[in-house]
This record gives structure tokens, sequence and C-alpha cells, in this order.
């Protein structure tokens, strides 16, 4: 078993898009990771500082915490392909066997 | 018609000497300013400043950096003397900051927004109460978000925000050409309703910088390009031509050239606060000339300033003390103060700017330049000729006697750009030539205009030694000597001549 994908969900209020991500994201965890994945979810109209401190311009903006090293997605998630690449899922790369 | 119905909106000053005066008080209060600009303008200066005339005033500022990080800026602007990572301190300044992160380019899944740039500008507005803000650049923006429908909403989102906390604002944006469309991409159209471009332009290997405010909606402003420069410890300056000049004093008073027979000659001295300008090849007398100016004001109990553009501080008390005048002394004793300054150690708007501080520091009563055309050679011609108009107003609002000196640059003849540029503000023009007779080298001296007041119309042969500039007769067997074309007459013809006029 691989090391625990923690992940962090920086959205912009209660809007479509935002519902949008989360919604993308828990489909996509429950499918490919169910019990190997913590998201929290942080609304930046709510923790402006957080979006100062973390540098965030942009929404939604998912962030790998763990494992290293950091990586950022921007959108609302609906590539699954780009998520399976930055979580570093390998069924998912194509086999050239 | 601005002037008929009293303005409704206020304007709140930048702090940008000169800028407040032409800008007739500032940027308008309430409001978005978008100033426009190609790269290396000023622009980010421009915001700066504007921000730290708001806290010298007690209203805190957010500084929206999208290009430079806070800590870049913070060590730029230490330059400028100021200390921002201070006001930061204190709660008077905070930066939200947008520039390029560190980390790795994120990978894009699907539609975004900018929101968070809304709730951390609102944020940081309320944090410190802000009443001014500085958004550098709204161009970046671009570049986060690449549809233009998107960009519109953002923009739009912005401004309204601005407008509904009352905040007064400046947003930087880029131009390509400094004359030209006004923004890159026209986002001009829907965040301001006010536009200044600073422009750094490159005429004839030259650069130019000015500031022209473009549009106020609804404000009265003054029109066209003003030149401006930026110097350590100031920032931006510009220079406004002081569009007063019937206001110039004009004085009746009679005060010493520095030599007995030129107050004669030019009916019993110049007048007080006038202007003279100097003009000869080298070698005929300019200098000599000026420090008997100088010379004249000193025993006169008046205060001098000289600044020289061509010679050392050395070379010119040994020039002096070659002719009887001790330099040296009246330094001592307070009385002048010998400036010497190379042109092209800075531009021409930073010599104006540095010239009238030492003006308003020292006060004197008399200013030398010599030579003002070695000035001519950093700076484009119209640059030189707004330098001379806005020199010469400073001078006569303050009723100071100047002599400016001017080499032409063909020791025979008598053209020059600078006489032509000068001579039209100038109360006094006197003419230095070299003289060819019979194989010797001669110098002459004319009086070529003199407002308001008669004198010798005569071209008058000057001598040099230790004793300083003797004039003496008038030279009777040429003529053409101002054209440059010599030609000898017959000392029989002249006193032939001479009958002729006493009989009539």
């Amino acid at each position: 078993m691989s090391q625990k994908l923690i992940l962090k969900l920086y959205v912009s209020g209660n809007t479509l898009r935002s519902r949008q991500a989360i919604a993308n994201l828990q489909t996509f965890c429950d499918r490919e990771l169910p019990d190997n994945c913590a998201v929290e979810i942080i609304d930046l109209i709510e923790f402006p500082e957080i979006a100062e401190l973390e540098k965030i311009l942009i929404t939604p903006t998912l962030v790998k915490v763990s494992p290293e090293p950091q990586e950022r997605i921007i959108g609302d998630l609906s590539d699954t392909k780009v998520l399976s690449l930055v979580l570093n899922l390998p069924s998912h790369f194509p086999t050239t066997k | 018609m601005t002037q008929a119905q009293p303005d409704l909106l206020a304007k709140i000053a930048t702090g940008i000497p000169g800028f407040d005066v032409f800008s007739e008080g500032g940027l308008p209060e309430g409001r978005s300013t978008l100033i426009a600009g190609t790269a290396g303008s000023g622009k980010t200066i421009f915001a700066n400043q504007f921000l730290i005339e708001g806290i010298k005033r007690g209203e805190n500022g957010v500084f929206v950096t999208f290009e430079e990080s806070p800590q870049m800026l913070r060590k730029n602007m230490r330059g400028f003397n100021w200390d921002i990572q201070q006001w930061e301190a204190e709660g008077k300044w905070m930066f939200v900051d947008a520039s390029p992160a560190d980390h790795n380019l994120p990978l894009i899944s699907g539609e975004y927004d900018l929101e968070p740039l809304i709730s951390r500008l609102k944020h940081a507005i309320n944090q410190v109460n802000a009443k001014r803000v500085a958004i550098d650049s709204l161009s970046s923006v671009f570049s986060y978000v690449p549809n233009m429908a998107q960009v519109r909403a953002i923009l739009f989102k912005l401004a309204q925000i601005l407008r509904e906390l009352e905040i007064t604002a400046v947003l930087t944006c880029e131009r390509t050409i400094d004359y030209g469309a006004i923004s890159r991409y026209g986002v001009e159209e829907f965040v301001a309703d006010n536009v200044i471009i600073m422009r750094n332009a490159l005429l004839k290997e030259k650069r130019r910088r000015t500031i022209e405010i473009l549009k106020y909606r609804g404000v009265s402003h003054q029109h066209g390009e003003f030149p401006l420069t930026i110097i350590p410890h100031q920032g931006i300056v510009v220079i406004p031509f002081a569009t007063d000049v019937l206001k110039s004093k004009s004085s009746s008073q009679r005060v010493t050239t520095g030599n007995e027979e030129l107050n004669r000659m030019c009916g019993g001295g110049w007048f007080k606060g006038s202007i003279i300008l100097v003009s000869g090849a080298t070698g005929t007398g300019k200098t000599l000339m000026t420090t008997e100016f100088i010379d004249g004001g000193i025993k006169n109990d008046e205060k001098c300033l000289l600044f020289a553009l061509e010679e050392s501080h050395e070379q010119l008390l040994r020039n002096a003390l070659g002719w009887g005048i001790d330099y040296e002394q009246m330094e001592t004793a307070g009385k002048l103060k010998i400036i010497c300054r190379y042109p092209e150690t800075m531009g021409l708007e930073s010599h104006f700017v540095k010239m009238r501080e030492e003006i308003e520091e020292f006060k004197p009563q008399r200013v030398a330049i010599d030579s003002i055309s070695a000035l001519e050679r950093i700076s484009s011609s119209k640059g030189f000729r707004e330098f001379l108009l806005t020199l010469n107003i400073l001078f006569k609002e303050k009723g100071i006697t100047t002599l400016c000196t001017a080499n032409t640059a063909n020791s025979l003849e008598s053209d020059s750009i600078t006489q032509s540029n000068i001579s039209t503000n100038t109360d006094l023009i006197i003419l230095l030539r070299y003289v060819e007779i019979y194989g010797e080298i001669k110098r002459g001296l004319a009086i070529l205009k003199m407002r308001g007041s008669q004198h010798d119309k005569n071209i008058r042969e000057i001598s040099i030694d230790q004793n300083g500039m003797s004039i003496g007769q008038t030279f009777r067997h040429i003529v053409g000597i101002l054209s440059g074309n010599l030609t000898y007459i017959d000392a029989n013809r002249i006193d032939r001549l001479d009958d002729l006029q006493t009989e009539i």
C-alpha cells in the first residue's frame, strides 16, 4: 500500500464551480483511492488570509500536500487524466508493453 | 466649460512633485486611474509614490503586485529612501502578493476563476483600513486567464469593489509602444475613468521621459506631455512648464555687469532680474565675462551661484585668479557657490531639478551658467527648448539676474541653435567674435539686443590681460563681422563717410 494522500481543495464560496470541483474530486477519490485519501476543503471567501499565505490566486485549486513534492492543479477537476497524472496513479499511465 | 461649474470630484495628492501641479491637485478621489506605459517608463514608482504620500497623510495603502515580489519591491524602493517594511509593521501598508510563485506551474483541469484575487484585495483593504490601492500591473491578469470574457468579468468586479469602498486606485498596464494604442488589451475601456500615459521614448539616441493625462472624466487638468525624471531619494519629479510667465517680475533697477565700460555700453548696467546671453566661440572671453559678472555681484553684496558645466572647480579657481579674482575667498565667505557638473552625468530633467533645488537652497541674487549650450548635447532639441523656457521662468519668478554663456559652433560665424532657442526669452544678448585683421586675430564684442534700454551699437574690440577684460575702440575698417564675411574698408572712405554725416 502506498503512502496516504493528503489533499487540500481551495474554492471561492458556494458557487456552481466550487460544487463541481468538490463533486469531481469526491467521485475520483471514491473510485480510485478508497480509504487512502484525506481531503480538506477550504473556502477562501471565508479565509482570505489563507489565500494570501498560500499565494492562491485561482480557484478551484487542488494542492497535493503529501507525499512530496507538492503539486497544484487548477480548475474544476473535470479532466480526470490530469488528476491521475498528478496524484501519480500508475494504473492510468498508458502501458507500453 | 469645466471652469464654469465647480468640480464635484475632489482630487488627492500623489506626492509626485510637479504632477500635483499640472493635474491640478492629483488623482480624482474615490476613482481608479489607469497608468499606461512601456517597460521602464516609471509606472511602478508612480504607484509606490502614490501610496507613500497617502501614508504620510494618514491614508493607508494596499499594493497588489503581479510582477515583482514584495521582497524585491521593498528592496528596490529602499533606493528612494522608502522603508516599506516599517509601514507594513505599523499596519499602514499591505501587500497582496500575486507575483509568480516559485513552485511549479499548476496543471489545468477544467474551468477556473480569479476570485481569490478579489477576496484577498478586500481582505487587505479591511486589514489596514486602506484608502489607496495600487495594482501593478493589470496586464498580468491576462496571463492567468486566457479567456477575454473572464478577464473582462474580473476587471469589472475589481473596479466595482474599489468604487464601492471609495478607494482611490492606481492601476498600471503595459504598453508595447510609446505612441499608439493605450494598452495592449484595451483594458482601459472597462476599468478606469481616468487614463495617464507615461512614456520613455527614444528620440535620436536620447531618452525622454514624459507623463500625460489622457483623460480625467469630468475633472479639469492641463493637457500635453510633461517631462519627468526619476531621482534617487526622491522618486519621480515632473517638471511642469510654468504657464504663468506673465507673473514674472520686471525691474528697472540697474546692477553692475562687473565691467565699467560694459556698464556704460549698456546705459548704466544690466537690469536686475534680467537674463543675459553671452554667445561666442571658444576662447572669445565668455568665461571671463562670467567671472566679472560674479565679481561685480559679490562686490555689490549679492549672493552668486555658478553652474560650471565644462570646467572643474580647480580650473575655475585658477582661471579667475589669473584675472585677479579670488573665487576661493568668496566661497569661504559664503557669498559664492560653485557647482561643477558635467552634462553627461545625468539627464537634462535631472539637471533642471538639481539646479532648482540648489537655487532654492542657496537663494542667490545672481546665477551664471557656463555654458548652457553644453547641456544641448544631452537632449533632443525639443527637450532643450522646454528646459530653457522652464529655467528662464524660474529665474524670472525669483528675480535672479542670470548670465548664460553659449558656445557657437563656428568660430567666426554667429549662428547657433542655442541662440535661436534661448534668444526669445533673454533680455540681453552679447556677441563675442573673433575678428581677423591683417593677419592678426582680435576679439570683438557687440550688444545685439537689450530690452527696455538704449545701448552702444558699435562692435568694440576687447583685450584680455591679468586685470580682466578691457573694452577698447570700435572696429572701424571692417564690415561683416557678425555675418562672418569680413571686408576691409579703406580708412579714407570711412573718414569721407563721417564727413558726410556731420555735414548732414
